[in-house]
């Protein structure tokens, strides 16, 4: 390219202009996205834009290079001022002034500095940081000034104005534009009460109401004078006059003609726009919004459909295209409808229109539709989905990975989610993935709501994708679409929703992490496929139960590999079990492990079994017999809790009356039967009986029983005493609780299996009905 | 170079074919390709009724390239409710596939439904939407 000679200040400039726009930092930027909004920003007549692409050569290179660069904004600066665009112009001129660039959003925030510019010093800061001013700001708006900077940075990264890069720094004096930017900023601090009724009349019967609503609206004031410090960054500006943020005052006349037709209040509350994010819904307009949402469309999760928000918008009187324009930016999966979240970023800008900020060209963060409401009924779980639906469904999801074709689309499936009560459902047992989930955000937020209904976090990952059916479904039906940028990858805890699962189920046993049938274990390979729901799935419940009893007492057991999170348990006594274990028992034993579907846990035990029958029938018989009445459901018991010390007890002591203490819990309501028949009557027993107690009875018998077998220690002398019926009561009841929480955990998994394959079905479906793939 | 110009249905029976939007970079020579347009309207009618009814395959919607000329190709497509899109490139810009102009067809389509699903926008208006001026800006600055 030809020579070109750039000033200090403009080399500078202009390289903090490049490092904007080259989003990808390939140190060329592509003739579009940045570039494109810089020049729109630099206000020039499109001719003149196409004229200096031209002359720069990148219509010719087909991308900005840095040098093509530098010569468009010089050209930019030359054209700006006025000379005629040609090459060698480029450096004849002297004393160009920096090209300036127009930032939509920034002319009220340039107007509103330049009303602070009396207090302002122009910083000669050259620093990257954006200087807050929060001595210039109202007090009660300090603090918003200051986040006002970081976010109109970023928001700003968004919009036309490179100079918000805080990298920038060309020189800037507000000077010229403080006066006459001054008047209008008259009342800046007043709150503008009054500016909102008249806006608000013709859209809410109730004024009052909406008085509160534009309040707020123009909380945050901040960024005027971090306008001006990002403009003004040095008092002393090599070129002189120029300055970053000139367009504002340009922008200054234009705003205040549209603002004319504003309320004189409006002007004033304009002033105090909520910059620390101007497009930041406070709760008070929000709760005006979703008011006024509620007399269009009742029902908060719904839509409102396209005629009526046309309807109800046409009402503030704005011009047909401005109208569309919000339309656009408001109706985020383009869907003809708009969602409560939609309707509020809607109404937001149209609110923001008529108190003269100018329409932005991408829809602002903060009023994209939410992930979740939580403070809303209206949940909306937009989702970054996109990602999940590889993600999730493959496990594996980053969220922002969504497709661009998807992203629009998203809210339209916004749903009130049911609460995160779910309807527990008996589904079939799905695969065991470990789903460290993605972190996404509407799962980070339900796992926050599940977590704070839980007493106990149990990370453990491989259980708890999602316990429930809310954040499953949600992420299914909004899946699809939504909003890359609004998931949070975060880090997964799966405990949460595990634990707050089992309190919504309504899981009353305490929790103790040894029982816990999620075991902290993370990374410990999922369980053994879940069994499908014990209380009604199958028929012969016994059997799940039974599983459920043999799964924990193995881990106790240390015989499989089930999370082995439960510490062990004392098995003092391993030899004890073969007195426990009963010819018949062990049939019974046999005969329900055999039908349950499951386990290897139950292999294990299969196989201690035998050994055990064999070792029984070897064994003490008068032990047995002992053991036989007082323990008739002793089919497995994998524990060496209550059966195996009481076997002990009854072995060593050969006291009954222990026997009968302890099996006097194992044989609530059943009583001692006889051992004649005990597995037959004992299954009846089971079956018709309450199954936890069967459960935890049996659980407890057989974790003796394997205990006894793995020990495979004739007898143990324990020590009797009435401490080990506490300890066998302690027992019992961590077995209980253990037996609970691993049905609770077969349960979740089968709902998160359940709710998974809903939600590829709907992704399915909804990849039908996408006529047009995207791009 | 390139131009595009979207037009309407043939809607009303006196205003046929009219543009709802013709946008061309650069900007010289702007009633040529208006006239370009126009009569590429010909081919396109010709097509589609050589097409037949039902035929609503994306396919078929892309039309293709309907004439070349001495100095650039144009392309066609129209959408299921006979909006037509049609595209003139310079036939000096041999780098792009035909794989491209369907693409950029095809993008165009769904910022025109975006746009139709815009309550304020009345179909048969001419299109001011800013989002779909960026979509096509970008799309013509690509292939520029």
């Amino acid at each position: 390219m030809e020579g070109l000679t750039l000033s200090e200040a403009e080399q500078r400039y202009y390289c903090d202009l490049f490092s904007y726009c080259d989003t990808e930092s390939t140190k060329k930027v592509a003739s579009n996205g940045r570039v494109l909004e810089l020049f729109r920003a630099a206000q020039l007549p499109a001719d003149v834009v196409m004229q200096i692409m031209e002359l720069c050569g990148a219509t010719r290179l087909g991308y900005f290079g840095r040098s093509q660069f530098y010569i468009a904004l010089k050209l930019v600066a030359v054209a700006q001022s006025g000379l005629p665009l040609r090459v060698e112009s480029l450096n004849t001129v002297k004393d160009l002034p920096l090209p300036r660039f127009v930032v939509s959003k920034n002319e009220q925030e340039s107007r509103h500095t330049a009303s602070y510019a009396s207090d302002a010093d122009n910083p000669a800061s050259y620093s990257g940081v954006i200087p807050p001013p929060p001595g210039r700001v109202q007090a009660k708006k300090g603090s918003v000034s200051h986040d006002a900077v970081q976010q109109r940075t970023s928001t700003d990264q968004e919009s036309t104005s490179p100079v918000v890069s805080p990298q920038q720094s060309p020189p800037t004096s507000p000077h010229t534009w403080r006066k006459h930017n001054r008047h209008p900023s008259g009342g800046n601090n007043e709150r503008p009460l009054a500016g909102p009724g008249p806006f608000w009349a013709p859209f809410s019967e109730a004024q009052p109401g909406s008085s509160a609503a534009g309040d707020p609206i123009w909380s945050g004031h901040s960024p005027p004078p971090h306008q001006e410090n990002w403009v003004s960054f040095a008092d002393t500006p090599p070129t002189s006059t120029l300055l970053a943020m000139h367009p504002a005052s340009v922008q200054d006349q234009t705003t205040v003609r549209t603002v004319a037709s504003a309320t004189t209040a409006n002007e004033i509350r304009r002033q105090s726009s909520s910059y620390d994010d101007p497009w930041k819904i406070t709760d008070e307009q929000r709760q005006y919004y979703v008011n006024q949402f509620k007399t269009i469309q009742p029902d908060l999760n719904g839509f409102i459909p396209g005629s009526a928000a046309k309807e109800f918008f046409t009402k503030s009187k704005l011009p047909i295209l401005e109208l569309s324009h919000i339309w656009e930016l408001s109706d985020f999966d383009k869907d003809g409808a708009l969602t409560l979240d939609e309707f509020c970023a809607a109404f937001h800008l149209v609110v923001a229109r008529k108190n003269g900020y100018d329409l932005p060209e991408k829809l602002p963060e903060s009023l994209m539709p939410k992930l979740i409401d939580l403070e809303d009924s209206a949940v909306v779980p937009v989702v970054s989905e996109v990602g999940d639906q590889a993600g999730e469904v493959g496990y594996s999801s980053s969220p922002a990975e969504a497709p661009p074709s998807k992203s629009p689309s998203m809210p339209s499936l916004n749903q009130t989610w049911p609460e995160l009560n779910q309807s527990s459902e008996d589904t079939a047992i799905v695969h065991p993935v470990p789903i460290r989930m993605t972190p996404s955000k509407i799962h980070m937020q339900e796992m926050e709501l599940k977590r704070t209904g839980s007493d106990h976090t149990n990370p453990t990952s491989p259980l708890l994708v999602k316990p429930a059916d809310l954040s499953e479904e949600n992420k299914i039906s909004s899946s699809v679409k939504f909003v890359p940028g609004n998931t949070v990858a975060d880090g997964y805890s799966s405990s949460d929703s595990y634990t707050s699962d089992p309190e919504q189920i309504g899981s009353t046993v305490t929790r103790q992490r040894s029982h816990s049938g999620t075991s902290p274990d993370n990374t410990a390979p999922p369980p053994p496929p879940p069994r499908p729901h014990p209380s009604h799935s199958r028929s012969s419940s016994l059997d799940m139960n039974r599983s459920f009893t043999v799964t924990p007492g193995q881990q106790q057991a240390g015989v499989v590999a089930y999370p082995p999170a439960v510490p062990p348990r004392p098995q003092p006594s391993q030899g004890t079990g073969p007195h426990v274990h009963r010819p018949v028992d062990a049939e019974g034993l046999i005969a329900h492990t055999s039908t349950s579907p499951q386990q290897i846990p139950e292999q294990p035990n299969f196989a201690d079994f035998s050994q055990f029958e064999a070792f029984a029938a070897s064994g003490v018989n008068e032990e047995e017999e002992d053991e036989i009445e007082t323990h008739p459901d002793v089919l497995q018991a994998e524990k060496p809790s209550d059966s195996a010390s009481s076997l002990r007890a009854a072995k060593t002591e050969g006291r009954v009356e222990d026997k009968a203490a302890t099996s006097v819990p194992n044989n609530t309501g059943k009583g001692t039967t006889p051992l004649a028949p005990p597995p037959k009557p004992i299954r009846r027993r089971l079956k018709s009986e309450d199954e936890l107690r069967p459960e935890v009875e049996e659980h407890t018998q057989k974790t003796g029983v394997i205990a006894a077998v793995l020990a495979s220690q004739p007898s143990i002398p324990r020590s009797v005493g009435k401490d080990k019926k506490a300890i066998q009561a302690s027992i019992r009841r961590n077995k209980e609780t253990n037996t609970v929480l691993a049905r609770l955990n077969s349960e979740l998994q089968q709902q998160l299996k359940d709710v998974l394959e809903e939600r590829i079905s709907l992704e399915v479906q909804l990849e039908q009905l996408r006529p047009f793939s995207h791009l | 170079m390139e131009r595009i110009a979207l037009l309407s249905p043939v809607c009303s029976p006196h205003l046929q074919n009219y543009p709802l939007y013709i946008r061309s970079v650069p900007t010289e020579n702007e009633l040529k390709f208006h006239y370009t347009v126009h009569t590429s309207l010909d081919v396109v009618d010709e097509k589609i009724s050589a097409m037949g009814k039902a035929l609503v395959d994306q396919r078929e919607l892309y039309l293709g390239l309907l004439y070349p000329t001495e100095d650039y190709k144009v392309y066609g497509y129209v959408t299921n409710s006979k909006v037509k899109f049609v595209m003139v490139v310079d036939s000096s810009n041999t780098a792009l596939r035909d794989n491209e102009i369907r693409s950029m067809f095809r993008k165009l389509h769904n910022s025109y439904t975006d746009i139709m699903c815009n309550p304020f926008y009345n179909p048969g208006d001419c299109i001011h939407s800013r989002a779909f001026d960026n979509m096509v800006t970008s799309m013509m600055m690509q292939v520029c």
